[in-house]
């Protein structure tokens, strides 16, 4: 089960650091790291593991959440599904 | 497919362009909370939606949080209340009504519709002292919805219960004029009503359905506008093809919720109503659509074509991504709910005769509809035929939902706030149907229902 963090918004130094800190504290394992720079909007878009994660799926959404409204970015949490349901025929 | 390009556009989709489920919304069956005893038929009532849907607003939360999508709200639709008042005609069908809000309180959902009666062929046991009840009903209540079907292609249109529809509609007014005549607000007359309609006011969970199920009702006319402002040279079919693909893909995240919803509730999955369902909020409207299209105003000529096409592409693109597809599916055009349509209706550029063409060519009828306050029950009741005659010779669904603003007259504004928006009062004609009305009986039903 994978879950799609984005981080959107200005790159500043120590991002990744602390979105996969957060995710270690979960037990949740970083598969794969993207930077896009998309009309304007640079993001950060992290493939993560959430299969053995120890605590229930909404709090690390909230965590992320937290740690965007600290930086001044946005930081979305989604379940892989979703993308894959709106892009596949 | 799991590529930046998808992950960013499906975000900005709901944060920039209002993409959100609209609603889930269970369907539960009260056929078997019939009693004779109207008091013990409401105690049913109340506990078995209570049991059903005690969890409803927990799990719309928890998908939400899982997959980033807003669900805007959580509602319930039943069984028409008038197959439960039939049991006890003795009792006062109010009481029904309360019942509802009980159970809507309890659960937190923001509406129960199915306060209902399906009388399109004639009324049978229950549906007088319900229909008679309306008023009271929504008076009394706050998240209630009503409907009752008046017509249908199989059976025509049954002309007495639309010269009773007009009072009631004016008496629910007058009853809730301190209120911006909200009462009216909540109750649709329809024509070829279909069982499975996630949307308010005219929900209901028809007597086909299981014991109990849950809808979605997507929506996204701001997602489908933004898709339209890359393509300003665009032919139209070019342009209906990128309103396929966007509505497949919101279509599809309707499927998703719906399947998770039905998971999580440990209920089966009804239906997904594709419907594009504007709000007041900025960005979220239908007529910009249509103006996007090339209108420079919604009401203006070419705006019925316009409908036509966009409607016709949401359905294609829509039942692609679903499994089941259903409710009303297409484009909804209400007026006070739509900041483009309220502008149109205060410019004078939208008008009543328009709304009725359009209503030929989309998946709704004349909805939320501000009309004078001195406007005759009868001229309603000729207003709701007119629509019951398009819905019923063109196979599809119509549905009236006026709202006489008692005291105001064209030139002023109600406001309902939240969803419902606000509406300016539209001008309509003077000139008597009733003549007409008062004779009663049925439009007989059209060729087009012999289809055997």
């Amino acid at each position: 089960m994978r879950a799609v963090v984005t981080v959107i918004g200005k790159d500043t130094v120590g991002i990744l650091h602390k979105v996969s800190g957060i995710c270690a504290g979960y037990n949740v394992n970083v598969i794969e790291v993207t930077q896009s720079v998309l009309q304007d909007m640079f993001a950060m878009i992290m493939l993560v593991d959430i299969s053995a994660i120890n605590a229930d799926f909404s709090k690390l959404v909230e965590k992320m959440d937290f740690l965007g409204k600290e930086l001044g970015l946005s930081i979305h949490t989604m379940h892989e599904d979703i993308f894959n349901s709106m892009h596949t025929v | 497919m799991l590529n930046a390009y998808n992950i960013l556009e499906t975000i900005r989709m709901i944060q920039d362009e209002c993409l959100d489920i609209r609603t889930i919304t269970m369907g539960i069956s009260l056929l078997d909370c019939i009693d004779t005893d109207i008091d013990k038929a409401c105690e049913k009532v109340y506990a078995k939606i209570v049991k059903k849907a005690g969890n409803l607003v927990k799990v719309g939360q928890q998908i939400e949080t899982e997959y980033g999508i807003p669900i805007v709200n959580k509602r319930i639709s039943v069984t028409p209340i008038a197959m439960l008042a039939a049991a006890c005609p003795d009792g006062d069908p109010v009481k029904f009504a309360k019942a509802l809000q009980r159970a809507a309180d309890t659960c937190g959902v923001n509406f129960i519709g199915g306060y209902s009666a399906l009388v399109h062929k004639g009324f049978s046991a229950g549906d007088m002292a319900l229909i008679r009840s309306i008023p009271e009903a929504l008076d009394v209540t706050q998240n209630i919805c009503s409907s009752v079907n008046i017509g249908s292609t199989k059976s025509g249109i049954n002309m007495d219960a639309v010269k009773l529809m007009g009072q009631i509609v004016k008496e629910a007014a007058v009853r809730t004029a301190d209120r911006d005549c909200i009462g009216p607000a909540k109750l649709v007359v329809f024509c070829n009503a279909v069982e499975d309609n996630p949307f308010m006011a005219g929900a209901f969970h028809g007597v086909g359905e299981p014991d109990c199920e849950i809808h979605v009702g997507v929506s996204g006319p701001g997602v489908v506008r933004a898709a339209l402002t890359k393509y300003p040279e665009a032919t139209i079919d070019e342009i209906a093809d990128v309103i396929k693909k966007t509505a497949f893909k919101i279509t599809r995240m309707g499927q998703l919720v719906g399947s998770r919803a039905s998971e999580l509730l440990g209920v089966p999955f009804g239906i997904v109503d594709l419907s594009l369902a504007p709000t007041p909020a900025v960005g979220d409207s239908v007529a910009h659509i249509l103006e996007e299209m090339g209108l420079e105003m919604c009401g203006t000529h070419g705006t019925t074509a316009c409908l036509a096409m966009l409607n016709d592409a949401v359905k294609k693109g829509g039942v692609m991504a679903s499994s089941t597809v259903g409710g009303l599916s297409g484009a909804f055009i209400p007026v006070s709910e739509d900041a483009g349509m309220i502008d149109a209706a205060v410019a004078g550029v939208l008008s009543v005769e328009k709304l009725e063409a359009m209503t030929a060519v989309c998946s709704v009828g004349l909805d939320m509809i501000v009309v004078p306050g001195d406007i005759t029950p009868e001229t309603i009741s000729a207003i709701i035929a007119d629509e019951a005659a398009i819905g019923m010779v063109n196979s599809k669904t119509t549905a009236v939902r006026l709202i006489p603003a008692v005291g105001k007259k064209e030139g002023d504004t109600l406001e309902f706030g939240g969803l419902l928006g606000s509406g300016p009062v539209m001008p309509i004609r003077e000139k008597s149907p009733a003549k007409f009305i008062n004779r009663g009986g049925r439009i007989p039903a059209p060729m087009q229902s012999l289809k055997n």
